[in-house]
């Protein structure tokens, strides 16, 4: 088997026994990897309504066939898969780095994590060796710290970690988990899932080769996508990065700032990649085997917040700057540091912020009930201070500590309209009042709000689509996007290199040749994409989730944008979302209630779980 | 007439090198025809985020590792300076491993020998690393090479010459 280690790693916590499944030929192909094989691990151990912070909530960890080959940016990857206690559907979460090219190379596709430890404990797998080991003196750690303590523990310096913080050990429900200190399998919450397992941290060194099928034509191709990355593709990555959008985006005003209050940021240039790269970036690193490199290092080196460093992208800049209507650079790199330190999702927590700030703004909340924080939208002491709070699950950080909804539902006084979150997942820094395919792909999204379920985001802002316009035709886009980004994230390659796969599935079909010597058509691999879509579909119906669920955040339908410019007044319609979502399902062959039909799980040979939809059709 | 030093090394500029690791894969796969860093004769370390860099034998002028070895296995080819192994006297003591300062030579987890960088002797294109690496972080150069461009950079910061410094 090549691409393939054959090999499903089940882990006990509770009795910590461990033990070996094959992985079949015939599932590897039809599930590829990734999130694809670890939704169909995590459906085939758990139980319908299974409460995701249980002890019978299995997470699950998986590499794709591509991993820990020199394929660029497909040496690296790794997901990791559970019920998420933010949405209650699907939760995912993909991160690069080097992690995942070591449990590759350990032997394994895929662990899948049952039951709860009964203390704090880590994983340590060193190849065929898998130890529970006790973590009572990390508990409280950072994931930095606990990566350093486990390396001087084990006296190996080459071991890769990923592990939670404080904010995964409490289950706040916006905890993420990182690897490699500033990699993060940042979304839906999963640092709550591994917390509730007690489960701290996954440490594994593996040192077996990895063979291709096709040696000689493998390496042709990967040195041809060398050369695509030093070309215009990745051009944007290679230098300013993805902080790049800050000012692309405002130009268009469609950066929602202000929790949505505006969709352009007046300071937008003193929180721009110029500015951060002219005054902080150190240095810019790369994942295992990538030709690109675009991880960003920022660096303070003078003032109040000396000495921090964090990693910087458009995403965090924007929900802890913009978003909370902050414009002091050091203040939003501080406030970066403190969420890999506590091991919190910067996207989620910058929105949960500004929903504070904004609540309180609007005198949902008074300044008494504030526990001393000045939470004002501009306020850059108030949003370190904030982020500290959540992170410890202190005083008002408690409250907000499981993101947006739960605290809308503490708070009450209506300010669940304030709340910016698509099935309890906060939004990302996209204005989807004026970016209307990319409001699509956000409502029908399997793990809630989000822009990397699909590239839905840049025909809105490349001008390849109307994006101001409810269409028909809009449905079908998203879901070929969708399907090719489902095989992105299950062979897995990176999505900042979806620019350099010319012809999408075409290219990807050959790497997956190259690699594991099936052969599979273009077609066929599309088709698997969308059998992965659809899988997730199946999981969230199965899960209580549906059509009400593919909805958008109340001020994207009922507060038109105020700013003057070109995205004035607009808004998305509960008229236009009806059509959109009415497009999608019939592009994606569902009813439309939302849920796919027999003919289709039959032509997806996703038979096998046609009980989960019966008597939910019309 | 006092003959410069032609012995050529890989040196990494760590300015440039952004620890992708690219080059031990290019390694291993030319050597061994499998992607594993542990076979990999050049190694990359990440001390910080920021302090990235690759490192491999330097060829030393008088090596450590030679000096060091208990049964003769190891000697330096005149020619090129390259370490020289005679598998058949190595038993993988590890002595020279321990009187190296920059690991570049290491014990290989299946052969049981030591196994060092020999600069890809064989192949014509000269080192796969150095043609790999993205960044072109790495160079084959001489010593004396090597001090020039350190002196030249030295003066371009001193006259702080508006150009790009390499």
């Amino acid at each position: 088997m090549f691409g393939y280690a054959g090999r499903v790693l089940h882990v006990d916590l509770a009795t910590g026994k461990t033990n070996i499944e094959k992985l079949d030929n015939e599932t590897a192909k039809k599930y590829v990897g990734g999130i694809g094989i670890g939704m169909k691990l995590w459906l085939a151990n758990s139980k319908a309504g299974v409460d995701a912070l249980s002890p019978e909530n299995p997470l699950v960890l998986a590499v794709g066939p591509v991993s820990a080959t020199m394929f660029p940016t497909g040496g690296n990857g790794h997901a990791f898969i559970s019920k998420s206690p933010a949405t209650g559907g699907v939760g995912e979460a993909v991160s690069h780095g080097t992690f995942g090219a070591e449990i590759k190379r350990a032997g394994y596709d895929a662990i899948v994590f049952t039951g709860k430890a009964e203390k704090p404990v880590y994983l340590w797998i060193d190849d065929e060796s898998v130890q529970v080991f006790d973590a009572g003196n990390l508990w409280g750690k950072s994931p930095a710290e606990t990566e350093d303590a486990i390396k001087d523990e084990l006296g190996d310096y080459y071991i890769r970690v990923a592990s939670i913080g404080l904010a995964g050990e409490k289950k706040s429900k916006i905890a993420n988990i990182i690897n490699e200190k500033t990699r993060a399998a940042g979304r839906t919450g999963l640092g709550a899932v591994m917390g509730s397992k007690n489960l701290k941290a996954i440490a594994v060194r593996g040192t077996s080769d990895i063979v291709v099928a096709k040696p000689e034509e493998f390496i042709e191709m990967v040195k041809e996508y060398h050369e695509r990355m030093k070309g215009p593709a990745a051009q944007k990555y290679r230098t300013l990065g993805t902080s790049e959008n800050i000012m692309t985006q405002n130009a268009m005003y469609c950066m929602p700032t202000r929790n949505y209050n505006n969709a352009h940021f007046e300071n937008a240039q003193k929180v721009s990649g110029e500015a951060l790269n002219e005054r902080y970036i150190a240095k810019i690193i790369a994942c295992n085997s990538c030709a690109m490199r675009c991880e960003h290092e920022a660096i303070i080196r003078e003032g109040p917040y000396k000495g921090t460093m964090a990693r910087m992208e458009y995403d965090n800049i924007w929900a802890l700057g913009p978003n909370c209507g902050v414009d002091r650079l050091d203040a939003i790199i501080k406030a970066a540091e403190l969420c890999n330190y506590y091991g919190l999702d910067a996207q989620s927590t910058g929105v949960t912020i500004s929903f504070l700030m904004d609540c309180h703004e609007k005198g949902i909340l008074t300044h008494e009930e504030l526990d001393g924080v000045d939470a004002h939208f501009g306020n850059a002491e108030a949003l370190v201070q904030l982020v500290e709070k959540i992170g410890k699950r202190e005083g008002i950080g408690d409250m907000l500590a499981d993101g947006v909804k739960i605290a809308a539902q503490k708070i009450g006084k209506d300010s669940d309209k304030l709340a910016q979150n698509i099935k309890g997942l906060e939004v990302t820094g996209y204005d989807l009042r004026c970016l209307k395919t990319t409001a699509l792909s956000f409502a029908v999204s399997f793990r809630g709000a989000d822009h990397s379920r699909s590239g839905a985001y840049t025909m809105d802002l490349s001008g390849k689509v109307d994006r101001f316009k409810a269409e028909k035709g809009r449905g079908k886009l998203v879901k070929d996007s969708e399907d090719v980004y489902a095989l992105i994230d299950s062979l897995i390659v990176c999505k900042n290199a979806k620019g350099t796969f010319y012809k999408e599935l075409v290219d990807l079909a050959k790497l997956y040749m190259l690699v594991t010597g099936y052969d599979m058509t273009p077609q066929e691999l599309g088709l698997a994409g969308e059998r992965i879509n659809n899988l997730a579909r199946l999981i969230n119906i199965r899960e209580g989730l549906g059509r009400k669920d593919d909805t958008l955040p109340w001020k994207v339908m009922n507060q038109p944008i105020p700013d003057d410019g070109p995205a004035k007044g607009s808004v998305v319609t509960q008229d236009e979302l009806n059509l959109l979502l009415d497009d999608y399902y019939q592009a994606r062959g569902w009813t439309p209630n939302g849920v796919p039909t027999k003919d289709l799980l039959e032509k997806l040979g996703l038979n096998e779980f046609s009980s989960i939809t019966s008597g939910k059709e019309e | 007439m006092v003959k410069i030093h032609e012995r050529k090394f890989i040196s990494v500029d760590p300015e440039k090198c952004v620890g992708c690791q690219v080059c031990e894969y290019a390694c291993s796969f030319n050597k061994e025809k499998a992607f594993n860093p542990l076979k990999s004769r050049i190694r990359v370390v990440r001390v910080s985020q920021v302090a990235n860099m690759a490192v491999t034998c330097r060829l030393c002028e008088d090596p450590a590792c030679v000096a060091a070895c208990p049964r003769d296995a190891l000697s330096q080819a005149s020619d090129t300076g390259n370490i020289v192994l005679d598998k058949d006297k190595c038993n993988g003591c590890g002595w020279c491993i321990e009187a190296c300062d920059y690991g570049a030579i290491m014990l290989h987890p299946e052969t049981k020998v030591v196994y060092v960088c020999d600069l890809c002797k064989d192949k014509a294109d000269g080192p796969q690393c150095v043609k790999w690496c993205p960044e072109e972080a790495l160079t084959v150069v001489t010593s004396d090479v090597l001090a020039q461009k350190a002196r030249i950079s030295a003066i371009k910061k001193l006259f702080q010459e508006p150009e790009k410094i390499e």
